[in-house]
């Protein structure tokens, strides 16, 4: 696999990829709260 | 003006590979082990929780591990391609991320599951950061011993996670896994004894000598036998946990005495016991645990 070497595109696939991660743990958050209901 | 020379910031696929991923799985697969083991079932999301945060903490003692030993790793071949030898990433953001995953995964624990299993989960992050990494791995050829107490964690937090208590069957778990690792990892230093000597890492192969290694390996394996059983004869595991138990220590005892009575043959000995021991040592593992949670689902 060949490594990204343009600091602009790094950092756009590091905020990609932090942005998915925060919106799985909103979900997780959800779920968890549903299961504490129960 | 000055000109500056701005370094690149780190790929996502570094801070992943801070983590130690293939640790991780083995982190993963007995934590989960003992918390499908636990004798009292949770609610599957939590479970799969509970799980998330033994791995993103392992994953962020791994990465501290990284930033402390940066300078070490980068003098032995077999680590000299991770993310700060390579200098693909700040030192100070290793740090960082590794305290800001292992904090928000105690926090999560103790939130969604208990706090009984975050304190342990939080003791299991700091014994192997500080205590493992710091304090002991520099000083003592006995670091790999007392250190092996940090991998031995993953099924106890998972079976209090289930539980909510401690009880003699995790301990137990935690007591295998402590007594495997000082001939798993004793296997593969003496095959990667070389890197240890030059970055000065008291390693026992390096400190006491091969012999003095092999003949450990030997006590531990032995010791792991009865060890492992014992979960069967108090009654915590069933039949099929017992005959693998059985089975399967008493061939890691094999490989353990081949590499115990053996010397090393020269220059050209390509050390194929002690890396077949290694290499089963990782199956051993698994499958002992892997029986434990199969005898649970299809008690006899």
């Amino acid at each position: 696999m060949t490594r990204e070497t343009d600091p602009k595109r790094i950092r756009r696939s590091r905020n990609n990829v932090v942005g998915l991660l925060l919106g799985a743990f909103v979900i997780l958050v959800f779920l968890i709260s549903i299961a504490k209901m129960g | 003006m000055s000109a500056t020379v701005q370094t690149p910031p780190a790929d996502w696929r570094d801070f992943f590979a801070l983590t130690k991923p293939r640790v991780m799985s083995l982190v993963i697969f007995t934590g989960l082990c003992g918390l499908l083991a636990a004798p009292e079932r949770i609610h599957p999301v939590l479970a799969f929780t509970a799980i998330l945060c033994i791995a993103v903490a392992a994953g962020g003692a791994a990465a501290l591990n990284q930033w402390w030993e940066a300078d070490i790793d980068a003098g032995m071949k077999r680590t000299s391609a991770r993310p700060l030898p390579q200098g693909r990433m700040n030192r100070d953001d290793a740090r960082d991320f590794g305290v800001g995953i292992s904090a928000a995964a105690v926090i999560l624990m103790g939130l969604a599951i208990n706090w009984l299993a975050a304190a342990i989960l939080a003791v299991s992050v700091i014994y192997y950061a500080v205590v493992y990494t710091i304090w002991l791995k520099p000083r003592t050829p006995q670091n790999i011993v007392i250190g092996g107490g940090a991998g031995a964690f993953p099924p106890l937090i998972g079976w209090v996670a289930a539980t909510g208590h401690i009880t003699l069957m995790p301990v137990l778990l935690f007591a295998i896994i402590f007594f495997w690792t000082p001939p798993h990892f004793w296997a593969l230093a003496l095959f990667v004894k070389s890197d240890y000597a030059k970055v000065g890492i008291p390693m026992m192969p390096v400190v006491a000598g091969e012999k003095a290694t092999r003949r450990q390996i030997l006590i531990y394996a032995v010791l792991l036998l009865p060890l492992s059983v014992l979960p069967w004869w108090i009654g915590g595991a069933g039949l099929i946990y017992g005959v693998s138990a059985v089975i399967l220590s008493l061939l890691f005892l094999a490989l353990s005495v081949r590499v115990g009575l053996r010397e090393r043959g020269g220059a050209e000995d390509t050390m194929r016991p002690e890396k077949q021991l290694f290499a089963y040592s990782v199956i051993y593992l698994f499958a002992l645990f892997a029986a434990l949670v199969v005898d649970r689902f299809l008690p006899m």
